[in-house]
């Protein structure tokens, strides 16, 4: 889990270009969207396309992404779960 | 009676340091290359970071010498916004493309997209700046930037806008370099920029770069020059040049001694320079001379950094020495006349005058 949290920072980091943010920066637990790194609705977009090709997970429900792109915790959650199913 | 047009501020980021108008050409990077990339500035000073993530080069670079310009023409809106460019977004066009490819047409993602149409720079910069106006793109290669000129030229003229920002801008990326080279347009050895005439070898140093001007219907303390006129011809054989000039100059009831400077597109191509010889060594063989190009580079929009010259010229009297071609030099150069074409098409001839 946290080598997969590691991962997920390093690709957000990476596919959403922020260049003047370090992995240390990213807790696990802050807010990816609004207060925290402030990504909008496009970088959404790119993290849904993320899963889907990275990770082989299709978000059924768009709606869904809300809760599980909360913070890099939560997507996590989610991949773990998806792959144990 | 038609409306003047002038030039009422600049902007620019070149492969030389040109992104501070305080300054003109004061130090010469001198390059050795067959490529050249712009000397940036720290974007961040110019764009917040979270917007800056998602712009290509070409708009940083432009939203940069954009900024410049509608500062130094104390606008924070203008009534159109006109780019020229030869191949937009190229980078991110590439990327996006090969995306599909290596994806085999699955997961695309936006970012690439948006920004990968050649109208990406003129909208990045009305949607920083709230413009709701005239937005327009000129995709016509090395006549790109000159055809903005003239829409915005005909704009003020016919009382459609009062103010426009008028820009030419190009990056410097692998892939196209990569094909360039692969069909002999870009040198196939180094050479120092210093020594870019005489290297008398085929194909160009490509180059990028983003230069920006307020044009406007009244003159104000910031006016570098009036625009006099602009013309386009996308075919011009050597034989026609000299007649063609001269028929440019009469419908401003000008002659060939009338121009005070004449400011060339000489890009060190062994197989086209023989164009500029054509003027240099007759028409304008007593005229102060001036070149550009070992300074910027090629690019489609190159021409935008000798407007940026001779608009420096105009205001300040003063023609470096780096830009010198010939020892003919002119205390007030008054009337100002820049010829340009790209490997014998797309020419165009730029008329200034002080004011």
């Amino acid at each position: 889990m946290t080598d997969l949290k590691l991962e997920l920072k390093e690709k957000i980091i990476e596919q959403l270009n922020l260049e003047d943010v370090s992995i240390t920066e990213i807790g696990d637990n802050d807010p990816l969207f609004g207060e925290g790194l402030g990504l909008d609705s496009i970088d959404a977009l790119e993290l849904i396309v993320m899963l889907d090709k990275d990770y082989g997970i299709k978000l059924a429900d768009p709606k869904e992404g809300k809760k599980i792109f909360e913070s890099v915790e939560t997507m996590a959650t989610y991949i773990t779960s998806k792959k144990a199913n | 009676m038609t409306k003047r047009v002038y030039i009422n501020s600049v902007g620019s980021v070149s492969a030389q340091k040109t992104f501070e108008n305080d300054s003109f050409l004061d130090e010469i990077t001198v390059h050795y290359d067959t490529t050249i990339s712009v000397i940036s500035p720290n974007y961040k000073d110019y764009i917040p970071p979270a917007a800056a993530r998602r712009m290509a080069k070409g708009i940083k670079m432009s939203t940069v010498s954009s900024k410049t310009a509608l500062d130094e023409a104390g606008l924070e809106n203008v009534d159109a916004i006109i780019v020229g460019t030869g191949l937009g977004c190229i980078d991110d066009s590439e990327k996006f493309i090969s995306a599909i490819i290596d994806n085999k047409e699955q997961f695309l993602t936006p970012t690439r997209f948006i920004q990968s149409s050649h109208n990406s720079v003129s909208g990045q910069i009305a949607l920083g700046i709230g413009c709701k106006g005239y937005n327009y793109s000129y995709v016509h290669s090395a006549a790109s930037f000159e055809s903005c000129l003239i829409d915005a030229m005909m704009q003020i003229q016919l009382e459609e806008a009062k103010n426009i920002l008028v820009g030419g801008v190009d990056e410097l990326v692998a892939h196209h370099v990569d094909t360039h080279r692969l069909i002999d347009h870009i040198k196939k050895t180094p050479v120092e920029s210093s020594k870019l005439l005489t290297s008398k070898t085929a194909g160009c140093v490509m180059a990028e770069g983003a230069h920006f001007f307020v044009l406007s219907e009244k003159k104000q303390a910031s006016t570098y020059a009036e625009l006099i006129g602009v013309r386009t011809y996308n075919t011009l054989s050597k034989e026609q040049l000299a007649q063609t000039v001269t028929e440019f100059l009469r419908e401003h009831e000008l002659n060939s001694d009338a121009i005070d400077l004449v400011v060339l597109g000489y890009n060190g191509d062994v197989n086209f320079d023989a164009y500029y010889d054509l003027l240099t060594q007759d028409m304008f063989l007593n005229t102060a001379q001036a070149y550009y190009k070992h300074l910027s580079g090629e690019y489609d929009t190159a021409s935008g950094f000798g407007f940026w010259l001779a608009s420096k010229v105009a205001r300040t009297n003063t023609l470096p020495a780096a830009a010198r071609l010939n020892q003919i030099t002119t205390a007030t150069p008054r009337t100002i006349l820049l010829y340009n074409q790209y490997r014998g098409e797309y020419h165009s001839l730029v008329l200034l005058r002080q004011c």
